[in-house]
């Protein structure tokens, strides 16, 4: 435990220190403060647009983060041969990948607070005061972190077996399709063939299904989310990260370093 | 117990696409690497010394055979702790400083933060980086790169330090400080295993040495042995010789070089050796000096090298093996 922390805080560290990052939150920033210009303009639903301009502009971003930072965490190490000496040390595989995973998790979970605070001020700024029905929107940014949570586990394991640009491409499409899932379901019953049928339902139980977690419209309307949904997300999201963390200890573990 | 022992130690690459192609990187190695020495694994490039480094650390994993270090086997975590390892061309995290990186290591081997702060500041100022603890490795040159990856490589006080080409791309200077530093950790005691294509440095530092050539040992022994194989030749170097004198002494000399007034002459036999004396003091030759001419370890090394190449090419194979080969 004490060496997947000192992994993890080193990544935390070295992430903290990309400078893509610090772009990426000033816009997501600029952007949750451009809602306030949106909203003064849509007469009526100046919290909807807020609501949903600045969630949106934290999941995107965010994913960006994730991906951007993701696709070089081990392929990063290999490539620099930094991953030689610290293999050599007493280190497990395994300790290896967890540390990694939770460094960058820490420092996503950081940047969503710092953008989550700046999505409240925009708010704050808005209606002049803060109500206890605005926490709401924290439903969301739980949703969004639990999104990040299986982006970066997909990001790490193609990170293990390609390059950045190939795990960026990879990681993307996963996720874009990830976010179909239920219009590729419909669309494979819809067809009444039994072999699309039989496809569709196999992509749909084998990738992540990140369509169950756009949450942003239903909160912007002030519309809380059912309690079940938080639970079955929260275990989808474990189970999910669980088996990508286990497939890419397992690509790892048979790895050479040559 | 050997602090390292390898057994028929064999790795295969495998190459292609559709059909993979096994090529063999390292043979059947069997070595004995004994508790507080130096030993120096030498080949020319592509002789399976990287290989055989990388498979005692596990970063690479063997097709047959097997291998201790500290009388445990290469997957045990707490072998792990009482090494040290430096990778060749070493490059570390560039947004680290020295003292940061010495630091990271030092915590996953477990080090209580006094520890760490003792041993860093110590080993800084034994690789002589003691000022330079603040600065990011970015800007650290090549040589100083090399330091700094010694110094994480001993953060732990280990038993047995493997290093990987440690002397490759250093300036004589940068060689020079790397060789003392080597030289310190004998006098502590400390195993070291290293593998070397400069040959001035292992005769410099190695108890004993194995020569690799296309994944296949050529040879180990023990440096003085090998040093002291036997006089090879004899040379005498004459002052203004004589043409007469030189056209008497040609049927024993295998190579006369003129140099200046003086002239070199190669007298491989021995037996001839008396005979070659008696012209010389009979045609009132002047004698500048004789020397028996000791094998080099450079002279060993091109023998089982080029022993190797006569053996693949389906040639005779001149024997002059030490020990270790099978």
């Amino acid at each position: 435990m004490r060496r997947i922390s000192t992994i993890a805080w080193h990544t935390f560290k070295e992430s903290v220190r990309e400078r893509v990052l610090y772009n990426l939150v000033v816009f997501a920033l600029l952007l949750i403060g451009a809602a306030i210009l949106f909203g003064s303009i849509s007469v009526g639903i100046e919290d909807v647009i807020i609501m949903n301009l600045g969630l949106s502009s934290i999941s995107v971003f965010g994913l960006l983060m994730a991906i951007f930072i993701g696709i070089g965490l081990v392929w990063k190490e290999i490539d620099r041969r930094t991953i030689f000496s610290i293999l050599a040390k007493p280190v497990h595989r395994h300790e290896f990948i967890i540390g990694k995973y939770l460094g960058l998790m820490v420092t996503l979970l950081i940047n969503t607070a710092i953008m989550t605070a700046g999505f409240y001020l925009a708010l704050a700024y808005e209606q002049r005061t803060l109500h206890w029905a605005d926490l709401v929107a924290l439903q969301a940014v739980y949703f969004i972190l639990l999104q990040l949570a299986m982006v970066v586990a997909l990001a790490l394991l193609f990170s293990c077996i390609s390059t950045p640009i190939l795990s960026a491409v990879f990681t993307l499409a996963v996720y874009v399709i990830g976010n179909l899932l239920n219009d590729i379901r419909w669309f494979g019953q819809e067809t009444g063939s039994a072999l699309v049928m039989n496809l569709t339902a196999l992509i749909y139980y084998l990738l992540p299904n990140f369509g169950n977690f756009n949450v942003i419209s239903q909160i912007a309307q002030g519309r809380p989310l059912p309690s079940y949904l938080l639970v079955s997300n929260s275990c989808y999201a474990l189970l999910y990260v669980s088996i990508l963390l286990a497939a890419a200890i397992l690509i790892f573990e048979e790895r050479e370093f040559r | 117990m050997p602090a390292i022992e390898t057994f028929d130690l064999t790795k295969d690459y495998f190459s292609g696409f559709f059909r993979k192609r096994p090529k063999r990187a390292l043979d059947r190695l069997n070595l004995q690497v004994g508790d507080g020495e130096v030993f120096g694994l030498l080949g020319p490039n592509g002789a399976g010394k990287s290989t055989t480094l990388k498979l005692l650390l596990r970063l690479i994993f063997p097709t047959t055979g097997r291998a201790t270090v500290l009388g445990r086997e290469l997957d045990s975590v707490a072998m792990h702790a009482r090494i040290g390892y430096l990778p060749e061309h070493p490059y570390f995290y560039d947004h680290l400083s020295a003292q940061e990186l010495l630091n990271y290591a030092g915590e996953l081997f477990g080090l209580d933060k006094a520890t760490r702060r003792r041993r860093i500041g110590d080993l800084l100022t034994r690789v002589g980086l003691a000022g330079s603890e603040d600065v990011p490795l970015r800007k650290f040159s090549k040589g100083m790169l090399q330091r700094v990856g010694i110094a994480q490589a001993l953060v732990n006080d280990p038993e047995v330090i493997f290093l990987d080409e440690p002397m490759s791309g250093l300036d004589p200077l940068g060689r020079r400080e790397v060789r003392d530093l080597m030289l310190g950790l004998k006098g502590e005691g400390k195993t070291i295993f290293f593998s070397t294509h400069i040959l001035s440095d292992a005769e410099m530092l190695c108890d004993r040495v194995a020569i690799l050539d296309r994944g296949q040992l050529q040879g180990c022994g023990e440096l003085r042995k090998i040093l002291s194989l036997g006089i090879s030749a004899t040379e005498i170097v004459l002052e203004n010789p004589h043409a007469d004198l030189m056209a008497k002494l040609q049927p024993f000399s295998s190579r006369a070089i003129r140099t200046g007034a003086s002239v070199r002459l190669e007298i491989p036999s021995d037996k001839d050796l008396t005979q070659v004396l008696e012209i010389v003091l009979r045609e009132k030759g002047k004698i500048a000096s004789l020397n028996p001419l000791k094998m080099s370890l450079e002279d060993y090394f091109l023998s089982r090298v080029s022993d190797a190449t006569e053996q693949a090419r389906g040639g005779r194979n001149i024997d002059i093996r030490l020990e270790g080969k099978p």
